[in-house]
């Protein structure tokens, strides 16, 4: 009676609004680091790979430790993140198929404009981290097992520092994004590491400046995965592939190099010739 | 024909009291009906148990020996205080005809009809709620003379009602009743139950003490319990009043 | 204090260009939280009028349990939409995931104990005045929900109205369940979110700005609506 018109009702109801979006429309979904995303790239590159093959790229942007997760559940049909380790495991895991490098670029460390900590002289990252550490500066990490996060563990290693005995003092976990951090980091002000694409792009950096860099520890790779039909059969193969494909090709690669933020360069083309 | 109605030795309970005990009685077709009784005597609870708004603990209820299919559809209730919807007069009265699945022509000329005769025509598209308390009984008054119930119950009807809308309101029970309904009907204010009883009831302490006709009763009860409460004693139960025999004095009695 | 006046010169600015990315984002957010919120009240009203009317063993558990789920965390609900729309997950063959129909199913789970819970506040009260009456009139609670629904037309509708300020206004869950992707699934509260972690705050709070215009608009067009049907029917 009257529960039966109710339940048509929603039904109805509910078809209606989801059938207007169900659609035609060609599409992959990418999912990849809130890095990458936040500093524009793909604003300048996705839409010239739509031009091309008439298909759109949706963007899910989270921390790499999520995106994996995603990428693993098959949510998704391609993987772009930056964290070598992780994407090796992924592939050796059956998930993906294989990975490719598409461009680098670099993390930065960066903190407040008085440098307490007095490390803007020091070119190793290592010795500059040890002596945030010595002096007891306020540093502000991601926490949030993301590819940055797990490379700032990486360096604090290189430095010989236990930051898990210091977390709650000098050393703040924020669990957060890059831009929360960086929000963060400003507020405090603290030192922090960020990758220079959030960095050049971030706009509410008013109290602090970029202090480390060119650190070969500091190399920040990306790399792209298809994820493997074989495991998930609904992933969108061709279409995934094709993109893959393009971003590796020579005609996105020059984008790539060819992107700007404040009369930087903020990515380095890094996909081999023939493609591996 | 949903009547005779009979109650069969009945008893009803609630939180560990007897509030009605042992009630047997018989209700034919004709006379008006006024059951008159101190405060708490139980005189609501009789009628609801009557309309089937509650059950019985023990006995029976039935409606023409049992043979009468479906008799709460014939019979009505109004309230000491009339309960009505968040619409019009005239949606009131409808929505009554419509849980009886009344047509809808015959919906629209019954509310035409009882609104005239209740004297509420102008308000039929007012809203209910704004109307004097009056004015609502004597809606609720409509509303249950449109279902053409052939036992009309009503509680206590003007006892939130100034004299004039009671008066307004004995009319309308006046002309239910002329037209072939049987009023049974509780009230506190003697004088009503004298202009309107052909038949009185007397109940106390949840028993029924006396049934008569209306004239004999009021010139000479013989219950003398009945005597004093036309007296104007025995307004509420008092403990400790009673020590006649034959009459238990039970605890916990409202 | 800079950034105060930096906001509304920003939303200002979105406003009078009618920027096209502003208005698709707006459009979806009231699509998403308004029909979550129509679904979650044609569930939710009579649901909350049958646990009012109705006694059953374990009544009082449901009562409170529904009260309690007033508080539903958003980012636990999306989490556990998440959990059951992914491919990996027992609804994943729908591919619902990542779409607006995603967002919808999580604001529904988290409007609907709202308007149920409030719903049955209400008809149990209206059930106390109207029970013996209604009875007598030949409807008992089953037949009477209609009616008593109507009749407390004007508190549930302040209960439909919470429930549209819960739904417009949290990001935990639509974030998870939606993916924040631009064009499809990217609403005011993503949004917001989106250009926090950019670090543009003062455009971030232009778009809460705008949020809270949205919304006093809707509740002043109810509260109008209200008021003339008040006069009407009372």
């Amino acid at each position: 009676m009257f529960i039966r018109h109710v339940a048509t009702a929603i039904v109805a109801l509910f078809l209606t609004v989801t059938a207007a979006q169900a659609g035609d429309e060609k599409y992959i979904t990418l999912v990849g680091t809130t890095s990458t995303d936040n500093s524009g790239l793909y604003d300048k590159l996705l839409p010239l790979f739509t031009a091309k093959t008439g298909i759109k790229v949706r963007v899910v942007s989270v921390g790499t430790g999520r995106a994996i997760r995603l990428a693993r559940n098959g949510d998704a049909d391609v993987l772009l993140v930056h964290h070598r380790p992780s994407e090796d495991k992924f592939v050796a895991d059956g998930h993906g198929v294989k990975r490719h490098d598409v461009m680098y670029n670099d993390f930065i460390i960066v903190g407040p404009k008085e440098d307490p900590a007095g490390i803007r002289v020091l070119k190793d990252v290592g010795a500059a981290l040890a002596q945030i550490a010595n002096a007891e500066s306020l540093f502000v990490s991601r926490g949030d097992d993301s590819g940055t996060h797990k490379k700032e563990l990486s360096l604090w290693q290189v430095a010989g520092v236990d930051v898990s005995k210091a977390s709650g003092t000098w050393y703040r976990e924020t669990g957060s994004g890059m831009g929360a951090t960086l929000n963060t980091a400003n507020a405090m002000p603290a030192y922090t590491m960020s990758d220079r694409g959030t960095w050049l792009k971030f706009q509410n950096k008013s109290a602090l400046t970029l202090l480390t860099e060119g650190d070969p520890h500091l190399f920040n790779p990306y790399g792209v995965i298809l994820v493997n039909p074989a495991r998930h059969p609904h992933v969108k193969a061709e279409m995934g592939q094709a993109f893959i494909e393009w971003i590796t090709s020579p005609e996105a690669q020059t984008v790539i190099n060819a992107y700007r933020i404040s009369g930087r360069q903020a990515f380095f083309a890094s996909a081999a010739k023939n493609g591996s | 024909m949903i009547l005779p109605l009979e109650l069969d030795n009945i008893s009803f309970e609630a939180g560990g009291a007897r509030l009605i005990k042992d009630i047997t009685c018989r209700f034919e077709s004709g006379p008006r009906t006024v059951i008159i009784g101190p405060n708490g005597a139980g005189k609501s609870l009789f009628l609801r148990l009557c309309h089937g708004l509650i059950q019985p603990s023990q006995g029976k209820v039935s409606w023409h020996g049992g043979a009468a299919a479906e008799a709460g559809r014939y019979q009505a209730m109004v309230f000491q205080r009339p309960v009505m919807l968040r619409r019009s007069v005239a949606a009131n009265v409808d929505y009554a005809l419509k849980l009886q699945h009344i047509p809808r022509r015959e919906r629209a000329e019954t509310i035409d009809q009882v609104l005239h005769q209740t004297g509420l025509r102008r308000l039929a598209d007012q809203p209910a709620r704004v109307l004097s308390i009056g004015e609502q009984q004597k809606l609720a008054l409509a509303r249950a003379w449109a279902l053409k119930p052939q036992v009309l119950f009503l509680d206590e009807p003007t006892a939130s009602l100034d004299p004039a809308a009671s008066h307004g309101v004995e009319e309308i029970i006046d002309a239910i009743h002329a037209a072939g309904t049987r009023i049974i009907m509780t009230t506190h204010d003697l004088g009503q139950a004298r202009r309107l009883a052909d038949e009185v009831i007397f109940i106390n302490r949840g028993r029924v003490l006396e049934k008569a006709p209306a004239e004999p009763f009021f010139a000479a009860p013989e219950n003398d319990l009945a005597q004093a409460f036309l007296r104007g004693e025995l307004l509420w139960w008092s403990r400790g009043r009673d020590n006649r025999k034959g009459e238990q004095s039970e605890n916990g009695e409202a | 204090m800079t950034d105060f006046g930096d906001a509304f010169a920003a939303a200002f600015a979105l406003l009078v260009s009618l920027d096209a990315d502003l208005t698709g984002i707006v459009a979806l957010s009231l699509r998403v939280s308004l029909t979550a919120v129509a679904i979650a009240a044609l569930i939710g009203l009579p649901a909350g009028a049958a646990l009012a009317l109705f006694r059953f063993p374990g009544r009082t558990g449901a009562v409170v349990a529904l009260n309690a789920l007033m508080g539903l965390p958003p980012v636990v609900v999306g989490l556990i939409v998440y959990l059951m729309l992914s491919r990996a997950g027992p609804l994943g063959v729908f591919g619902l995931l990542f779409t607006p129909a995603a967002m919808i199913i999580a604001q529904v789970l988290l409007v609907t104990p709202i308007i149920a819970a409030l719903a049955r506040q209400v008809i149990e009260d209206l059930w106390v005045e109207y029970e013996e009456q209604m009875r007598s009139l030949g409807a008992g609670p089953g037949r009477a929900v209609p009616a008593l629904l109507w009749d407390g037309r004007f508190t549930l509708v302040t209960a439909v109205l919470a429930g549209f300020g819960r739904a417009s206004a949290e990001v935990g869950a639509v974030m998870i369940v939606g993916g924040n992707i631009d064009h499809v699934t990217r609403v005011m509260t993503t949004s917001i979110a989106l250009e926090v972690s950019k670090g543009n705050l003062a455009l971030a709070l232009g778009l809460g700005i705008i949020l809270l215009a949205l919304s006093a608009t809707i509740n002043a067009g109810a509260f109008v609506i209200q008021e003339i049907t008040k006069r009407r029917h009372a």
